[in-house]
């Protein structure tokens, strides 16, 4: 019936390594990835910074958005190969000398989650949105907020803690 | 002495979680780790005919391709796939046999070096299946539905009382409904995942993803035939669940499976659309009846519900029993039916029977007030009961009262025009509603460990989990005040299978448990210090006994004259002692004189697009009584996180299946709509007070449920007012106001 069982004579092979350079947080990390890894994956399985979060692997959560020179994006919709020689800032590397980001307090602060899963996505998005400087009022950040999802419903602390954060700024 | 139970205090979990140092149970990366992927069922009935897995195993990296037929060995006994919430009926089995029961069943499982490798291969497993005829549509049950009786099926409906069915033929007043509420899936941000580690002597660890390490332990230890110190399960952050790891779910026995056969350490994360074949609200349809005098009794409930399971198990919760509890009422009758769809078994999600049932009743309450022209409030206040109406037995607190008062007040209810479409802001038109809730307040033994050391640190442990909920934070609130220690000297470990004995973090019973739990082991911590501090010379506490001291500020002291003091860390010292340990069991007696709820009053304004049909929450003030709040901080996000899926069960959620196939069409985060940050807008949380001396000695209620009971009839007596349409099926999109 079933032909299942050891592992035969591979044919299909795996796809080949592709060097690549990525600055994470400021150090120059050289890896060798094959092409269909992404830079979530990356990040989360081949620098064991698991600090973005993968929530659906579709661009549809948020949870593993991370900033690529400044910008944010969904790290799960981008191909690491493609960002090659790219810094990128992912939550691990927010806080400076053990002293965390104001986001990040304000975060704390606030009680800006609960499980804490979404949260990374959330300050590194949040992070994004105040560099852009678009949003000035509570109505905007929600607006440009809701690519992250939180399904523990913070949405009213996330709000307090950015408004705080801006107003550090 | 430094109070902390009752203060706002952040997470102590805080830093790990914006940091990104909490790790999740598919964030343990190890040397050698292999990464499995599931193949899953596109049929929803039959069997499987072949599998065929060479092309999937001719791929470079591919280690093995699990099936039903080339598995490790699995129990046989149905008991062995039993867990501490498991519903009547034969578990399922991942890769037992050939039978399909549901879409998203796992089928195969591929083993690889890489996990882009594993996905990639899983999809070059084909399988042949011989498809039976499916059902998925609950409307075509309907007339099959089976009865539930009360003796035969535990949470069978309440017993009836007085005559209903003739009080409402009589009644002046009568309000009849059927109420829908589709299938909902919880979808926790983070993918359901375990990392298994194979240890070298083929013991294994897993991380999991689940509400209880304990129950998955058991679980993993009886279908796998092993000893239980051969299996620890830990899940030191859980990124949400609500319901959802209740149960031990299929990926930890896969990744256990793959695990024992490659003597390899496995990691299986699932994909988010893998996640809809775990389980789900089930759907329901309810009727109700409500039989009123003009004079202001209500003479008649009858609640009869229509609820979802699988073919192989029997869920349900008593979606019935709220409405007859609730409100005065002589006469009430209860009927609860189970529909047998081809689905796997639904599970508990967030305020299970509560969120649905009280969702029915509130609406048909409101639909009472307006064929009574009263006033939606009005109308609750005069059928207030002080007592459990089914059981005609006194609360042990119960301060709905006040949550209406203080609810109605913080949002301006006194203000409402009663005439549906009456207010206007724009091109909006602007409802208000309310809604009551209600939820147990539950409490299950529990065991806590506590290890004090003379430099004055405290360590408190329990295999309870802490799923967002704020458990690692109220556990060393209540720790500190117990010792008298600065919360910053107290650590807590939880979420490990070898820790002191906690049943399932669920039903909003662990607060209370957990935190009476520490209450008791603190107290056989003071014993302790008493007995050292006795010994001492010249003992300031000679002659005292264990009720006459406590701890403060390091110190044991009398509550009689504070200035009779010893110092802890004097007293361990002078006996030699550097760390006292004590670990106690806590039970909850209930001697069945009262009945043990929270309560909530929530308050909705909606403001509906005339012309489009959109609909915005503008506005909710929830008023919560649940007895004394551990944290008014994490208490407070419990609550709007409740409101938050309430507006996301109201307007949002909703599990789409082509009937046809028998397959999810949403199964996904954005198809499936859950509420966005820009669908959330202003809402008040109030804690009333509540002093509550019977339920338990620190007088905790739990708030994990109550947040969202009542919400999305509250949201649907609003776009009621705001519109003049009443919509009784969920979620109320706009497509159901352009009718």
């Amino acid at each position: 019936m079933a032909q299942t069982g050891t592992a035969t004579k591979p044919i299909t092979p795996a796809p080949e390594n592709i060097p690549i350079l990525l600055i994470v947080n400021g150090v120059e990390r050289q890896l060798r990835l094959a092409p269909w890894t992404s830079l979530l994956d990356a990040l989360r399985n081949h620098l064991d910074l698991t600090g973005t979060k993968k929530g659906c692997d579709h661009g549809q959560c948020g949870a593993c958005t991370v900033l690529v020179e400044g910008r944010r994006i969904l790290s799960c919709l981008s191909l690491a190969v493609m960002k090659d020689g790219a810094h990128v800032t992912t939550i691990e590397g927010l806080a400076q000398g053990g002293a965390l980001h104001p986001l990040q307090q304000a975060f704390i602060d606030h009680d800006a989650f609960q499980c804490g899963y979404c949260t990374p996505g959330q300050i590194c998005s949040a992070m994004g949105l105040i560099a852009e400087g678009r949003a000035k009022s509570a109505e905007e950040i929600r607006e440009l907020m809701s690519g992250n999802i939180c399904r523990c419903g913070a949405y009213p602390n996330i709000v307090a803690a950015i408004q705080q954060a801006m107003g550090q700024s | 002495m430094t109070n902390y139970i009752g203060t706002a205090t952040s997470r102590i979990d805080g830093r790990a979680k914006v940091t990104g140092e909490a790790k999740y149970a598919g964030e343990f990366n190890i040397t050698g780790l292999a990464h499995a992927s599931v193949v899953a069922s596109t049929i929803a009935k039959g069997r499987i005919a072949r599998i065929d897995a060479s092309a999937a195993l001719s791929v470079e990296g591919v280690l093995d391709v699990l099936t039903h037929l080339n598995r490790p060995p699995m129990a046989s006994a149905d008991s062995a796939y039993d867990d501490d919430t498991a519903p009547e009926g034969s578990p399922f089995r991942p890769l037992y046999n050939d039978r399909i029961w549901f879409n998203f069943q796992p089928v195969a499982l591929v083993v690889a070096e890489k996990p882009e490798i594993a996905r990639f291969a899983a999809a070059l497993v084909r399988v042949e299946y011989e498809e039976q005829a499916h059902v998925t549509d609950l409307h075509r049950q309907r007339d099959k539905a089976f009865a539930l009786e009360p003796g035969k099926n535990h949470s069978a409906p309440p017993k009836p009382r007085g005559t209903a069915e003739q009080a409402f033929a009589a009644a002046a007043v009568r309000h009849r409904g059927e109420y829908y509420v589709p299938i909902e899936h919880h979808n926790p941000i983070e993918l359901f995942a375990s990392t298994v580690i194979f240890e070298s002597d083929g013991k294994l660890t897993v991380y999991d993803k689940t509400q209880g390490v304990q129950n998955v332990q058991r679980y993993l230890c009886n279908v796998l035939g092993t000893e239980p110190e051969e299996v620890r399960v830990m899940s030191p952050f859980v990124g949400g669940a609500f319901g959802s790891g209740l149960r031990p779910q299929f990926q930890a026995v896969l990744a256990a499976l793959a695990a024992r056969a490659l003597k390899r350490s496995v990691r299986l994360a699932l994909t988010r659309q893998q996640m809809y074949g775990l389980s789900y609200r089930p759907a329901m349809i309810q009727q109700i009846e409500l039989g009123a005098s003009a004079g202001g009794t209500l003479d008649a409930i009858a609640h009869d519900a229509i609820t979802v399971t699988s073919q192989y198990e029997d869920f349900h919760r008593q979606e019935t029993g709220w409405s007859g509890l609730l409100y005065r009422c002589a006469n009430a009758t209860y009927a609860h039916r189970l529909a047998r769809l081809d689905l796997e078994t639904p599970c508990d999600m967030r305020a299970p029977s509560a969120a649905t049932g009280v969702y029915a009743l509130e609406c048909a309450m409101d639909e009472l007030a307006v064929a009574l022209k009263l006033d939606p409030l009005e109308l609750r206040l005069r059928y207030y009961s002080d007592r459990d109406q089914n059981t005609d037995r006194p609360y042990s607190s119960k301060s709905l009262r006040e949550c209406y008062r203080q609810g109605s007040q913080a949002f301006g209810w006194d203000k409402r025009n009663p005439e549906p479409r009456s207010t206007r802001d724009g091109t909006e038109l602007v409802g208000w509603g309310m809604a009551s809730g209600v939820w147990e307040a539950l409490q299950v033994p529990i065991a806590a460990r506590i290890v004090l050391t003379a430099n004055g640190h405290a360590e408190v442990s329990c295999a309870t989990s802490d799923i967002g909920t704020g458990t690692y934070t109220i556990m060393a609130q209540v720790a500190a005040e117990m010792l008298g220690l600065p919360l910053d000297n107290v650590t807590v470990k939880l979420g490990d299978s070898t820790l002191p004995q906690s049943p399932v973090e669920g039903g909003s019973w662990i607060a209370a448990s957990v935190s009476n739990g520490i209450a008791t082991t603190a107290g056989a911590v003071r014993e302790e210090l008493l007995r050292l501090a006795k010994q001492m010379p010249n003992s300031a506490l000679a002659d005292a006994t264990a009720d006459e001291v406590t701890l403060a500020d390091g110190m044991l002291v009398s509550k009689r004259d504070a200035t009779c003091a010893v110092s802890i860390a004097e007293a361990m010292r002078h006996r030699g002692v550097d760390r006292i340990e004590q670990e106690k069991s806590t039970t909850f007696d209930d001697d069945g004189s009262h009945a043990h709820n929270t309560h909530s009053a929530v308050f909705a304004e909606v403001k509906v697009d005339e012309e489009l049909g959109v609909i915005r929450v503008t506005r909710v003030v929830s008023a919560i009584a649940a007895g004394r709040i551990l944290n008014t901080k994490t208490a407070r996000s419990q609550i709007i996180g409740g409101v938050v899926w309430g507006i996301g069960m109201a307007l949002h959620e909703e599990t789409l299946i082509d009937h046809n196939f028998g397959r999810i069409m949403n199964a996904n985060i954005a198809e499936y709509h859950v509420p966005v940050n820009a669908d959330v807008y202003d809402i008040d949380v109030i804690f009333v007070d509540e002093l509550d001396a019977i339920v338990n000695p620190l007088g905790i209620k739990g708030l994990g449920e109550i947040g969202i009971v009542g919400v999305a009839a509250a949201i649907a007596n609003a776009i009621y007012h705001a519109t003049g349409m009443r919509v009784r099926d969920l979620p109320i999109t706009l497509d159901k106001l352009q009718r």
